[in-house]
């Protein structure tokens, strides 16, 4: 008896984990797909009959509002920071985990303090700055900040990630007859994969999650990203809050990171346990 | 044609800080010179400014006449193996071999055929699809070789290519690699610290330590003539009984026992005895100089013993004393035979040879 509970304590843990850390998504998934009165019935329909589904939330958000712009604004604003985040963050973090630079302390104390910094601080100044730079409501607006926010972080993580790559092999490849260029690219890039897609994915569910910059930058419905158009999301009238075309944006608003996560999921490990021992 | 010319090489680091001191060292065509010495000599140093891959202080480096000093490590037409191989993990055997020549812009045919030619001579045929990951330590090692040969270079590099290998490994790659260096055609430098690699693969040693060359020989002649007490103590394996004496009139006296070796034009007061523990062995009526002493502890090596020997009157000194292990001795005490030709004279301050 008591070994029967010892061995069933730990699968236990796993689903009541599980459960809790999916519910609240599991929740939206099932409104998104619940007739209207199913979603307002007292008490809560967890398990809806045939008749209480639909998928009319999804077809309304995709013909009653320009829901591909959105995605496709999200997806642009995202890819550009992630991608321009990476081209300027890996060459840095190599110069930093391989060059001796006077006074590289102070520097990678810098970049530490930037990624603590809470980034919501500097909003106003960079409200000004952007229409300053008349950037409003133009892709830039957001995809600067972005990759700026994301910088210091994609920097740590990559310069740990060149440190722990050997030395004698970038000797071996100077001897061999590479420069400095072509041992990043050709020899040093292709072995940071993993931290290459981790840092990735985290600057990207950043820029694809970002709420403020985005509700304050881009005022034209046809630059809006998908979590503000989502939360704009209204009913006919103030009494009435559409449920159901909210959850359905939340699905379609989580749909690409879920899948980037599921692709990349063994690099994501690998990369975050990189340095942890040695392989 | 591409002999290598060291010339006052010099590392600096701070005023306390210099792994090499002053290096002038002369490589020919076909001639393989080993540094050796013991970790920290400098002499991994040494044959990284060689390579390009650290900038020396002072002094020039030579091939062929040509000053290498100031050019890129890819620029120096040298191929170096190193010690952790460091191959390209991401890329498959045959890539790792290519990497070199592509970057030479050798033309795809003729890459094809030397790396054939390579794989051949290495045994690495059946492994060309394979990634280092995929490969045992002596077949990566194999690799390693291998990418230096196929880039037929001007001079080659060997870091401590051996010594990530097991023992008996170790022991038949030594094999091969002296025969697949000894019909190329040109200088080779290998570094280490196992002087069994030193003695056999070279033709000529450079003893190093604290980045200056103690002695630069001739395997032989550094095992017969070292130059010093640090080439002596080093090279060697037991070690060479050292013992600082003290003389009366051509003798240094070791307990009761006065000892005769090459006749010095002057004796100094005091001397530095020095005998290989090999050299020693069970006296026999007709020999001219002998020791007696008690067996102090006795270690079987198999083929041999190692037998520790307190000396009869000398307060305590002991010998290191290598006998076969077929030689059978009776009781505690022993009676040695010293040849007086395999006696070794040290300066007591110097330490260089007397």
């Amino acid at each position: 008896m008591n070994l029967v509970i010892k061995k069933s304590i730990f699968p236990l843990g796993v689903v009541v984990l599980i459960a809790f850390s999916l519910g609240p998504v599991l929740w939206q998934v099932l409104t998104s797909v619940k007739v209207n009165e199913a979603i307002a019935a007292v008490p809560n329909v967890y398990f809806p009959s045939w008749q209480q589904l639909t998928l009319e939330h999804y077809v309304e958000l995709f013909t009653r509002r320009p829901l591909l712009r959105y995605l496709f604004n999200s997806a642009l604003v995202s890819i550009s920071s992630t991608l321009s985040c990476l081209a300027i963050g890996t060459p840095a973090a190599y110069a930093l985990a391989r060059l001796r630079i006077q006074g590289e302390q102070i520097i990678m104390a810098g970049i530490l303090t930037l990624t603590l910094f809470p980034f919501v601080l500097i909003f106003l100044e960079l409200l000004k700055i952007i229409q300053g730079l008349k950037l409003g409501n133009s892709y830039l607006a957001l995809i600067i900040p972005y990759t700026g926010i994301n910088l210091p972080l994609t920097i740590l993580v990559m310069r740990s990630f060149f440190q722990q790559l050997p030395k004698e092999l970038e000797d071996a490849a100077k001897v061999d007859g590479y420069n400095t260029w072509q041992i990043l690219t050709t020899i040093m890039l292709p072995m940071t994969i993993p931290a290459l897609v981790t840092t990735g994915i985290l600057t990207f569910i950043f820029a694809w999650n970002e709420f403020i910059f985005a509700l304050t930058f881009m005022t034209q419905e046809t630059m809006k990203t998908l979590p503000v158009a989502a939360a704009q999301i209204g009913g006919s009238s103030v009494f009435e809050i559409p449920y159901g075309p909210i959850a359905a944006a939340t699905v379609v608003g989580t749909l690409p990171l879920a899948l980037l996560v599921f692709l990349f999921g063994r690099q994501i490990v690998q990369g975050l346990t990189a340095g942890a021992v040695k392989g | 044609m591409a002999k290598v010319e060291i010339i006052n090489l010099n590392k600096t680091y701070s005023q306390k800080v210099v792994p090499v001191n002053n290096i002038s060292l002369q490589v020919a065509d076909g001639e393989f010179l080993t540094l050796l010495g013991p970790s920290g000599c400098g002499k991994s140093t040494t044959l990284r400014m060689i390579a390009g891959l650290e900038q020396p202080t002072r002094g020039k480096i030579l091939i062929g006449g040509r000053d290498v000093t100031n050019l890129q490590p890819g620029d120096r037409n040298m191929a170096m193996v190193f010690q952790s191989y460091a191959l390209y993990p991401h890329m498959k055997v045959y890539d790792n071999l290519a990497s070199g020549l592509k970057l030479k812009k050798v033309p795809s045919s003729e890459i094809k055929q030397r790396i054939a030619e390579c794989a051949k001579l290495l045994g690495l045929e059946a492994l060309m699809d394979r990634k280092p990951g995929q490969l045992s330590g002596g077949q990566r090692q194999r690799v390693a070789l291998g990418r230096a040969l196929v880039r037929r270079p001007d001079v080659f590099l060997l870091d401590e290519p051996l010594s990530n290998l097991d023992a008996l490994l170790r022991e038949r790659v030594r094999a091969e690699m002296k025969k697949i260096f000894a019909s190329q055609q040109v200088p080779v430098i290998y570094v280490t610290h196992d002087q069994t690699e030193a003695m056999t693969l070279s033709n000529k040693v450079a003893v190093l330590n604290n980045g200056i060359v103690q002695q630069l020989d001739t395997p032989t002649q550094i095992y017969t003539h070292p130059a010093n007490k640090f080439v002596a103590s080093f090279v060697g394996s037991p070690q060479m009984n050292l013992l600082q004496l003290q003389c009366h009139r051509q003798a240094a006296v070791l307990g009761d026992f006065l000892m005769h070796g090459r006749e010095l034009p002057q004796m100094p007061p005091s001397i530095i005895l020095g005998i290989r523990p090999e050299h020693l062995r069970l006296a026999r009526p007709e020999d001219p100089q002998k020791i007696e002493g008690t067996v102090d502890l006795v270690e079987n090596l198999g083929m041999h013993n190692l037998i520790r020997l307190r000396v009869e009157g000398a307060d305590g000194l002991t010998l290191r004393v290598l006998l076969p292990s077929d030689q059978a001795w009776e009781g505690e005490r022993l009676t040695l035979a010293v040849p007086p030709d395999r006696i070794h004279w040290f300066d007591v301050q110097t330490g260089d040879r007397l």
